[in-house]
């Protein structure tokens, strides 16, 4: 159920302004690819473009083709609320969604897409919570608010509800960023389990989190204010850390770079 | 660096100086302050046994004032400087909240100390129809089912016209037609309620030849609320963080069912509080209900047709008659108007309470 991603010649604009330029990649399926560089070099982006989310914000656009096994998601036709059913997505900051209990916030996905039967949302919620290792924590007050759970727990309800509509990518914006070591450590955990059945795609400013946790990391920067982001390279993450074939990519992974 | 630059090296003259962090001051205790009290009133009582001074509001005002300065003055010999500050300041605040409290209590004690005289079930259940001039007794049924359906019925219209706009401004709207619609919103904020029922009379009764009605009332109501609808509602939709909007879209939920499901929901307490006041304030007019259903001594509970009656406007008509009779009405009439709107926030609150909305 996993599935490949291409990345063919994508472009990502806001407005007038050229965020990310001639991106060329390949994901494999059950794979975890990290995205890397300094700030402002369009791998947000980058990744936002993969579900369709990068279009939400006004006058936002993209030029190219992401092939998702074989199937343009950009192409004619195809509808960006089925491609994000399909590519799911854990954002920086935790944001359960307010007005919901946990188990309400678990299934928000499916019920809003028109999953009625209690016992089919009963199983869902408690598989995903399972699979986000968050059941033994939650299980006796899921009737509680998904907002009175610690941040670390909070993140973890996220990826369970992102996981619960059964997507086939999962996309993570800094996942970790706003959590302390152990809840880090608990979602790097989460994402090697989550890797036998999803592609994952995680953007990270954490190194040693894209070493710890990826199978291939690829390397985008910059060259200078005002200039579109590039992807300078992408391989398997050992040889990125180790041996990087460009000198750029070297420099920022020993720190010699901005 | 060839040029002259500041010396920033060196050790920086500090700005702000180290306080001790236990002041050697003393302190001044409630009984201090009591006897400071005393003395201010006594003093206060000289002023005016002495001088031109009279009255008892003046006297508050002066004694007040005379203790603001006296406490300041001993504190700040007793305490120190930033005590005495401190006190200043404090006493002033509470002061100033006394003092807007005053209005608030004495037209909430007065309006039920008035309107008690005919605060009794006939009141309820009996028109003016039939009651002679100069007698007592008579009710104000047909003000309150005039009120009621009046404002009901603008209720009905603005909410969901003005939740609609609102929707559409904040979700929907880029460019010049949102930022239009907004502008007119805010013009529309501004239009006095007597030109609402002005137009309304025009339009509907005058050019249109409809006769006065509950519904015309309504109309020139739902122009008056509309507006205070949209902008509050504008105002609580912007404050739902986009982060909740995103977390739903990556789900692969429509726009249209995140706006419902997600967006509302979380916004609705402000929204059911924006509704409130603006059903609270078309309870209160009176002049555009005047020109539009034109009032009615007698029950009309069909607000689609014929001249109908409204609390404000009950008690418009019958506190401009010198008759006690009348008057006693009329108060009565201003504590039910009082009530109806507090029972109706009360409900607002209930209902927020109950939702599962705002537990996080």
């Amino acid at each position: 159920m996993a599935k490949r991603i291409e990345s063919i010649g994508v472009n990502a604009y806001y407005g007038g302004f050229r965020a990310i330029e001639d991106v060329n990649l390949v994901i494999e399926p059950k794979t975890i690819t990290a995205l890397i560089g300094p700030s402002g070099c369009g791998k947000s982006t980058f990744l936002r473009t993969l579900n369709r989310m990068h279009e939400v914000i006004p006058g936002a656009r993209v030029e190219g083709k992401l092939l998702l096994d074989d199937e343009d998601i950009y192409g004619q036709g195809v509808d960006a609320t089925g491609v994000r059913r399909t590519i799911g997505m854990v954002f920086q900051r935790p944001n359960p969604f307010p007005t919901m209990s946990i188990y309400d916030n678990v299934v928000a996905g499916l019920r809003l897409n028109g999953v009625k039967k209690k016992s089919d949302l009963d199983t869902a919620a408690e598989r995903s919570l399972q699979g986000a290792n968050l059941w033994n924590e939650v299980k006796d007050r899921l009737s509680k608010p998904g907002a009175g759970l610690s941040g670390g727990q909070q993140q973890r309800l996220c990826i369970a509800r992102a996981i619960a509509v059964e997507p086939q990518v999962m996309l993570m914006d800094e996942p970790c960023s706003a959590l302390d070591p152990i809840s880090t450590l608990a979602i790097e955990d989460l994402m090697s389990e989550l890797k036998d059945r999803f592609t994952i795609v995680i953007v990270t400013h954490n190194m040693q989190q894209a070493a710890r946790v990826s199978d291939r990391t690829g390397f985008f920067t910059i060259e200078g204010t005002g200039s579109p982001g590039r992807l300078v390279e992408i391989d398997d993450t050992q040889k990125i850390f180790t041996n990087p074939t460009e000198k750029r990519t070297e420099d920022y992974i020993t720190g010699r770079f901005g | 660096m060839t040029t002259t630059a500041p010396e920033l090296s060196g050790p920086a003259d500090r700005l702000l100086e180290d306080e001790p962090l236990a002041s050697s001051n003393g302190v001044l205790r409630l009984p201090a302050l009591l006897g400071l009290a005393a003395a201010v009133i006594a003093l206060t009582v000289g002023l005016f046994a002495v001088t031109d001074l009279q009255g008892r509001a003046g006297f508050v005002v002066v004694a007040a004032l005379l203790y603001l300065v006296a406490q300041t003055a001993v504190s700040a010999v007793v305490e120190g400087p930033r005590r005495s500050r401190d006190r200043a300041v404090t006493t002033a605040v509470a002061t100033c909240f006394l003092v807007a409290l005053i209005p608030l209590v004495s037209v909430a004690v007065y309006v039920v100390r008035q309107g008690a005289t005919r605060f009794d079930a006939a009141f309820f259940t009996e028109t003016l129809r039939g009651v002679g001039v100069r007698n007592p007794g008579g009710g104000a049924r047909q003000a309150i089912i005039g009120t009621l359906q009046q404002v009901g019925l603008a209720t009905l219209f603005s909410v969901p016209l003005g939740l609609l706009v609102s929707i559409y401004i904040v979700e929907y709207g880029r460019g010049r037609l949102a930022a239009a619609i907004r502008f007119f919103v805010d013009v529309m904020t501004g239009i006095p309620s007597i030109v609402a029922g002005l137009f309304v009379f025009s339009f509907w009764i005058l050019g249109l030849g409809f006769g006065y009605s509950g519904f015309a009332a309504a109309l020139a109501l739902t122009i008056l609320m509309l507006p205070t609808v949209v902008r509050s509602s504008e105002e609580m939709l912007k404050l739902v963080p986009d982060s909740l909007r995103e977390a739903s879209f990556a789900l692969g939920v429509p726009k249209w069912k995140t706006i419902l499901r997600i967006v509302m929901p979380t916004a609705l307490p402000g929204i059911l509080t924006g509704i409130m006041l603006a059903i609270a304030r078309a309870m209160g007019e009176t002049a555009p209900v005047l020109l539009t259903a034109l009032g009615n001594p007698n029950l009309n509970t069909n607000p689609f047709s014929g001249a109908q009656s409204s609390l404000p406007l009950f008690i418009y008509q019958s506190a401009g008659n010198s008759l006690q009779a009348f008057i006693d009405r009329a108060w009565t009439a201003a504590l039910v108007l009082i009530l109806v709107v507090m029972a109706l926030n009360l409900l607002a609150r209930v209902i927020i309470k109950t939702s599962k909305i705002g537990k996080g």
